[in-house]
Parts: structure tokens; sequence; C-alpha cells
């Protein structure tokens, strides 16, 4: 066994001499490693999986080398996955190996570190919500939407089985949905959306007392801030559904509280905070109000007492969850989003609320500020919309959007394709020092 | 201590064992006092962030309306200082695998390798997921050769990278049974699953609307195929099975029991939690599996992150390629590409999955390659026999691979876990699964030494010598002592916002 790069046979991270093998196998009673497998000849692999072991240097560099492949663009990119500087504390403290390498807090007593900064993510999303209950996270924030339409049918005062969704919604974000729709026979229905925010009125005709959620997002999909949810809100309890709302943290430490607009149920991605651009990698957000507590899915940690009276961490409620309810569970998910979570608060602790609103103000007037640009640009008017936006907005240009993306990738940059004529841009701190080269490539593409 | 020799007699499975062993005097005096920060107050041990420094920010000339923001903003506001000490103390009150045994069952927490971290936290990996295929040849690239191992590794055609977890992995394979079946005008209703798997096999199949038929497990602790062959019939739109199973146990009939499954036009489902048991000795594929996920969190040493995040690729059979999520990745005359399969059941995350996972999930592979993970496997079982040779407690069911049973016997066995952190160790999984009394299910893996798992060992044969008030009482050497789950349970306070309420 050798750790350097001159490979030896084995696993490297299987640290047993030959020495102590044999010993190990005469423990056992064993003649040879192979006698220790309990399988059929008839079903034994025998053959090669033709995959050559690599040295550590090697196999970074095989990565580097594939990677390099990547285009270097500078992307204004968004539309759910979005890009903030991450600060270098978050990605110290958070790669120690207590925690990365830690499991599901099964026994408290040994991690009650997790516990403690997962209780303070869960209190961290009561205080942007204003709703009682935050879970410690779900996948992204298209499975927390599709958790949150199946609670639907867990809270008694829902009779209805009609999901009611945006026709602004991203489209992955959708057959997520309709997936987790599938098992409990739930039909997914888009209303409609004018100028860029929900058509109350449209909305109040479509929906029934067969409605079993209604799902809004501010800011939506293209960047719009949304003006009346709270009558999306009145809509969905007039007619005994649930609202859910859509949302992100930095959003939230402006926006209105969900709590004051009548939201049951907010979801989200977290991910913005504490990770980054990572490839759509996200953090579902899962909170809703404490009257819904016993049907909430995923872990919850609970504050209690230890033997010396002192207050402590755990898991709590598990008779909810897959590993001791099984099929009645709330929810089948058990690898969550743990260290994900981690990572946000440790970012969110690290602006606190004034960095949090300031980054929140800075989205709207980047926003602002960046569309009034382009809309100066001949071949593009910005915003499409005439609303308020949050990070980003739609654009129209003259010039096909797909010609658009493709002439802007070649001078190095990045853009959402919509529409024939739309683009989308998105703008945040990260791309702040490229805004005027971007203006200008794209005053040279839009021609 | 008071040996249990009576433990020692014939096992109930047939195999040859010692007749003596020696505890190792000088590893069984392992101890670990975990920090236990602590401030003035009584009640309390490291102050929430929000006793710290918390502030409140009122929203007031913001460039938006004052209609549609909120009135003000109460969090913590800690200095960076503060904010490094507060975290640096909060891992210290925590136990992973860096900091000594984590013989989890089911879990397979292995050692993560460091590498795979620099490689996940490359600035060219850190892309946006909407960007043209033409610009992301590199991750596309990386991904189809991932898939390509995956498929090999597990004997499957197809690979979708997608799942982001173990459990929406099986949600993805049983909606991909689930199309199948519809595909050809074919409504099936339920799900079979043995009594023994995990219970994630129950809750995804009850979520994607099957019933659940419970398969109470033989004497053997394997597949009952009397049983089977009552629970199967036309309804049956897939039996759930992983193997080796939960007792460690391969499933020696799998051959029949696929045809069982099969001839009654079910598909049969690989649950891949125990995967790190057969690597290059044994593939599901091979097994007549037609659907499975690997847990790459387990498997592929990918660090759990205190729950989360991991990753569950599908692999299935040629046949099933045409219901994949969408995307899927391929090669075309030298390029790769995304494109929608011809029957997709659409899509399981919002965009490709857990993407930094499988970087480092792709590492450790090439890292591995054959040898190494074949080695992998021989190891985690040799680690399993030897660690179960060297206890005191009952292992009522064998032969076992990569992980073990045993039984705490006269013992609580929730109990001698706690006992078990005071001589600093994670304690193995516990009272399941169920067919064993007092259950300790214990998955040393391959990265334990012979001495670490000699002080393992010795662990566990102190706590089977302790009296049952010693277990009570425990644990005493951890940050906390022994929490109280009926209160938490009872007075939800889930927030520190709850606190301030109570």
């Amino acid at each position: 066994m050798s750790n350097s790069d001159s490979h030896a046979t084995g696993s490297p991270y299987a640290p047993q001499t030959a020495a102590e093998t044999a010993a190990m196998l005469d423990a056992v009673g064993a003649d040879d490693l192979e006698s220790l497998f309990d399988v059929p000849e008839s079903v034994a692999f025998d053959g090669e999986f033709g995959i050559d072991a690599r040295s550590e240097r090697a196999a970074r560099r095989e990565v580097a080398g594939l990677l390099g492949r990547n285009a270097d663009l500078t992307e204004f990119l968004g539309r759910g996955h979005y890009d903030h500087y991450v600060p270098s504390v978050v990605d110290d403290l958070a790669s120690r190996s207590e925690f990365l390498t830690s499991y599901t807090q099964y026994q408290p007593e040994v991690a009650q570190g997790f516990l403690q900064a997962l209780f303070e993510f869960q209190s961290m999303l009561v205080e942007l919500t204003g709703l009682g209950v935050a879970n410690c996270s779900m996948y992204d924030d298209a499975t927390a939407l599709g958790e949150a339409a199946t609670l639907s049918q867990r809270v008694r005062s829902v009779s209805g089985d009609r999901i009611l969704v945006p026709e602004h919604l991203r489209e992955g974000k959708r057959t997520v949905l309709s997936n987790y729709a599938d098992g409990p026979d739930l039909t997914v229905e888009s209303y409609p959306m004018t100028d860029g925010v929900v058509d109350v009125a449209a909305l109040s005709d479509q929906i029934g007392d067969d409605t079993a959620m209604v799902y809004a997002e501010s800011p939506t999909v293209r960047g719009v801030i949304e003006e009346r949810l709270g009558a999306v809100g009145d809509l969905a309890h007039d007619h005994e559904a649930l609202f859910c709302l859509g949302s992100d943290p930095i959003a939230l430490s402006l926006l209105e509280r969900p709590a004051d607009v009548g939201a049951d149920v907010v979801v989200g991605d977290a991910a913005s905070l504490g990770t980054g651009t990572a490839y759509g990698f996200g953090l579902g957000m899962f909170v809703t109000r404490e009257e819904y507590l016993r049907q909430v899915p995923g872990r919850l940690v609970g504050a209690s007492e230890d033997a010396a009276d002192r207050r402590a961490y755990t898991l709590t409620l598990q008779t909810r969850e897959q590993h001791i309810r099984k099929e009645r569970a709330t929810s089948n998910i058990c690898t969550n989003q743990a260290w994900v979570a981690l990572r946000t608060a440790m970012h969110a602790a690290w602006l606190g609320p004034d960095g949090l609103i300031d980054l929140a103000e800075d989205c709207v007037t980047r926003a602002r500020d960046l569309s009034d640009r382009l809309d100066d640009i001949v071949g593009v008017q910005a915003p499409v919309h005439d609303r308020h936006h949050f990070r980003e907005f739609l654009a129209r240009t003259d010039q096909p959007a797909s010609a658009i993306v493709a002439d802007l990738a070649a001078e190095g940059f990045a853009v959402h394709a919509v529409g024939d004529h739309l683009v989308q841009v998105c703008a945040t701190e990260t791309t702040a020092e490229a805004e005027d080269e971007f203006v200008a490539a794209l005053r040279e593409v839009a021609k | 201590m008071s040996l249990r020799f009576a433990l020692l007699s014939e096992t109930p499975w047939d195999k040859p064992r010692p007749t003596s062993f020696t505890l190792d005097t000088e590893v069984s005096r392992v101890k670990y006092d975990q920090a236990r920060w602590t401030d003035d107050s009584d009640d309390r041990y490291e102050p929430l962030l929000s006793e710290k420094a918390n502030e409140t920010v009122e929203v007031e000339d913001s460039p938006l309306p004052d209609d549609l923001t909120r009135d003000s903003l109460s969090l913590p506001d800690p200095a960076e200082p503060e904010l490094a000490r507060h975290y640096t103390r909060l891992s210290q009150m925590n136990y992973g695998v860096e900091s000594g045994p984590f013989p989890l069952g089911s879990c397979t927490m292995k050692y993560n390798p460091s590498f795979t971290e620099d490689v996940a936290a490359r600035a060219d990996a850190a892309i946006h997921p909407d960007r043209p295929d033409s610009t992301v040849q590199g991750t596309l690239a990386l991904c189809h050769r991932l898939q390509d191992y995956l498929g090999r590794i597990g004997g499957m055609d197809a690979v979708t990278l997608q799942p982001p977890a173990g459990a929406a992995g099986e949600f993805t394979g049983i909606q991909i049974a689930k199309a199948y079946h519809e595909n050809n005008g074919d409504e099936r209703t339920e799900v079979v699953i043995p009594d023994s798997a995990h219970g994630t096999n129950f809750a995804t199949a009850a979520m994607a609307g099957y019933e659940v038929v419970e398969l109470p497990s033989g004497d053997d602790g394997r597949v009952d195929i009397e049983a089977l062959e009552a629970a199967v019939g036309d309804d049956t739109a897939a039996l759930m099975l992983t193997n080796p199973n939960t007792l460690g146990l391969f499933e020696r009939d799998i051959e029949h029991v696929a045809d069982i499954v099969h001839d009654a036009g079910g598909l049969l489902y690989y649950d891949g939690a125990n995967l790190n048991a057969l690597l290059g000795r044994a593939r599901p594929g091979d097994m007549g599996f037609d659907v499975m996920h690997y847990n790459v969190h387990k498997t592929f040493a990918t660090p759990h992150g205190g729950g989360g995040p991991g990753a569950g690729p599908v692999g299935v059979r040629e046949e099933l390629a045409q219901f994949l999520p969408d995307p899927h990745v391929r090669e075309r005359g030298g390029n790769y590409e995304h494109y929608e399969p011809d029957n997709t059941i659409g899509k399981v995350h919002g965009f490709y999955g857990n993407w930094p996972v499988l970087l480092k999930t792709f590492a450790y592979i090439a890292r591995l390659g054959d040898e190494g993970l074949r080695d992998a496997s021989a190891k985690a079982v040799l680690n399993a026999n030897y660690l179960a040779e060297q206890i005191e407690y009952e292992v009522p069911f064998g032969p076992f691979h990569h992980e073990f049973v045993a039984s705490a016997g006269e013992q609580d066995a929730a109990d001698a876990a706690k006992r078990m952190l005071d001589y600093g160790v994670h304690p193995p999984t516990t009272k399941w699964p169920e067919i064993v009394d007092e259950a300790l299910m214990t998955e040393p893996t391959e990265s334990e030494t012979k001495r670490s798992l000699d002080q393992l060992a010795a662990a566990f044969n102190a706590v089977a010598g302790d009296s049952d008030a010693e277990l009570a009482d425990a644990p005493s050497r951890p940050a906390a002592k022994r929490i109280d789950q009926a209160t938490a349970a009872r007075n939800p306070r889930l927030s520190w916002q709850a606190l301030d309420d109570t």
C-alpha cells in the first residue's frame, strides 16, 4: 500500500497490510478473501470493468483536462440558479471534516455541533418567512415544490386535487412537480400571467373548490417581483386551498414577509447563499405553518434537554419519516442537503441582516440599472415587463434570440434565450466588473 | 468485565468459529472526551448565534415601494472572527469519519479522500446549468464517462446521473417501472418489498402511488421463495430488493427470484445501498435486476455532509433506457449533447442533480480503477468478518458480507449504543432490522485498520460487560449527556423563536 503517485494495487484507502490481511483471515478461519464471498458461481462477475486506476495526481489532471473543455464564459444567467459571492470563511469552516464527514445525527449526543447549526438554519428561515416551521432541507426548489403539493393532500382542510402553477415557470420545475403529483393523482394546471405577474382575475376564474394548492413565485422565473401576492393568498384560502410561495432567502430579506401575504408554505432554493453556481446543485427550502407540523416532509431539528439539564438538540418527530413510518411516511426523503444548509446559514450569518438587505437591494437596483443600459442599445428593448425586478429581466431583441446567444457566446458572454426574440439577463455582484464589456458586446451583436 | 462465554458457542449458520479470542488490553483503554463548550449559564452549551449577536434592522429607503417590502429583519450579525469561532466550536462538538470509527450499518461511512474536494471545488466546474451544450463539453464528457463507468460497475446498459439522493433514485426507478408498464398498456398496482428492506423502499412505492406488499423473510434471513410466489402476480409492478440484504446476506436464490418476478411481468429493482459488498464480484445486471440506484455517498466515498448531499444515479437495462429522466447525455461524433429520451418520465431534479457530488464520484472511481474497487469490497467484507469475530455479542445470521447484525441480547440496543459513545467510537445502527432482537447493525467499511477494528471490538466488548445501570446513564463523554427525546417530540421547539415563546 502506498500513498505515492507510483500506484500500488488495491484501494489506496483500504489500509490493511498484507500481514494484517493474513492475520485477519486467519482470525476468521478463511483461506483467502475470495472465500468470504457467498456468491453463487452463476452470478459471480469474473470480468473486468476496464477502468484503469490513476494516481491522485493523474486523476486530478484528467478532470482538469476534461473541464478545460468548458468554454470560459461570463454568465449573465439565472432563472432559478444564481451566483453570489461566497466568502472564504464559508469554504474554510464548512470543509472541517467534523462537519463534512459526519452522518445524519442519529446519535445526537455526539453530533451537537451540526444539530445546532441546522437548528440555527431553521430559525433563520422562520425569521425570513414569518412561518413557524422550517425543515432542515429538501434537494432543491423543484423537489420542495413537489413535496408541497403532496403536503396539500395530508392537510385535512384541503379536499381538492388540482395544483395551479404560474404560466411563467421553469419547465424543469414543472415536470418535477408532475412526477410528485403522479402518485397521489393530482393534476397540474397553469394559470395565466399578464405583463409578467399573476393575472388575478384569470386565476379567480380558474380556481375552484377542487383546487388543492395555488403556487406563485416572487421573484418570478423572469425576475419580476409580484405585486398582488395577498390577493393570490386570499383566493387560495377562499377555496380552501394551500397558498405556496416560491422565493429565495436573499429576496426574502427585502420582500414582503410570506406570512403577511397569507402563504401557507414557502419553498425555493437557498443555495444562492453559501454555494453559488454549481451546475444546478441546490438547497430546497421548505417552511410551513405550525399547524401542519406533523405533516412536514424531511428532517426537523428540535431543542430538548440532556441529563445535565442543559439545552441540547436532536432530530425530532421522526415518526413522520420513512425509517420509522415506512409507506405511511410524509415523504421518502432520507439523505438531504444538510451540508449545503450549513453553508447557507454561515453565509447568512456572515452577511447579517444589514448585509442581506443590502445584497437584496443591490439585486433590485442592479437589474434596473442594467436593463436601463440595455434599453439604450439599438435593437434591444428592456425590460419587457414594466415591473420591479430582482437580479434579472427579459429583453426583447430585433435579432433572433438564438443569434444573440450564439454571438454573445463568441464574445465570451452567456444569456438565456427564452423566446424567438426574447433573451433573459441576470446580473449580480459577481458580474459587476464585466457589465461594461457585456453592454458593449450586446451593442455589437444586437444591431 | 464479565465475558459472555455462552455467546461463543456454535453459531446458527454453518461456519467454523475459533474457540477463544484475546482482548487487547492496550486498545481497550481508548476513550474519547468530546469538546464541550459552555458559558456561565448552567442551562446550555455553546450559545446560539442569536444569543451571541442579534440585530434588528428596519427596512427603509429601499428601491422598492414600501408595500412590496418587509418592515424589518432580525438575524444574527456576528463579526467574522466571532463567526469562525462559533462554527469551529460547533465542529468540535461533532463526530465524523475522520474523528474515529463510524460503523453505522447500511450507511457505508468510509474515508472520503481529500483530493476529491479539490476536484469538486474547481472554478471551471462552477458553471450555470443553462449554458448551451457546445460551451460545456467538458462537463458533458465527464458526465458521459461517469454514466459509462457506473453502467459497467452495475452491469447496466444506461445510467442517469440526475437523482440527487438514494431515495430520489428509488423514486426515479419506480417511476421508470411505472412508465414501462403503462407503455405496455399494463396497469399494475403493487410493489413487493421484503420486511427487512430500507424504509425508503416502502415510502418510495407509496409516493409513486403503489400499494406496498410486505414480504416476510425466511428463517435464514433471506427472501422466502414460497412467500414470494404467493405475493407476486399480475398486479406486481416491481420487487424492490437489496443484495446483499440488510443482514449482509447474499440472496443465493436471486436468479430464481428474478424468474418469479419476470414471469409475472414485474420488474426487479436493486437498492444500491449495499453495493460496497460486491464491487467487482457480482453485478446487479448479471443477477437479473432491471433497474438500480447507486448510493455514491456510500459506495463511492463522497462525504455525507451531516445528512447530505448525496447522489443516486439510476441504471437500467436497454429496454428501459427510453424512460430515463430528461435530459440524458450522449456522444455524437466526438461531441457530447443532452437529449430527451423517447418516453422519458420527465425530470426528478430541477436541473441535473448534485453535480459536485458526481464530480467527487468520478474522481474516486478513477483513482481506484478495477483493482481498487475490487479491493475495497474485499477489505470491507474482511473487516466486517474480522470485527464480528472479535466481539462478544451474538451474530445470528451469516455468512455476511460488508455488514453484520449482532444482537445486544438482554441489553437494550439503543442504550448499548449510547454507552459505546463513551468508548470513542460511533455506534452501529440500532434496533433494525427487526428480525434480530436488539439489533446492532454494524458496517466497519474497508477504511479501518486491524488496530482500529481491535479498538472498535474493545468498545463493543466493554459495553457488553457493562451493567444496565451504566448503560442507562450513558453517555457521559460526548458534548451532551443523554438527550430527552420524548420532551423534544411532545413540546416541539424547532427554532430560536420557539425557545423565546416558552
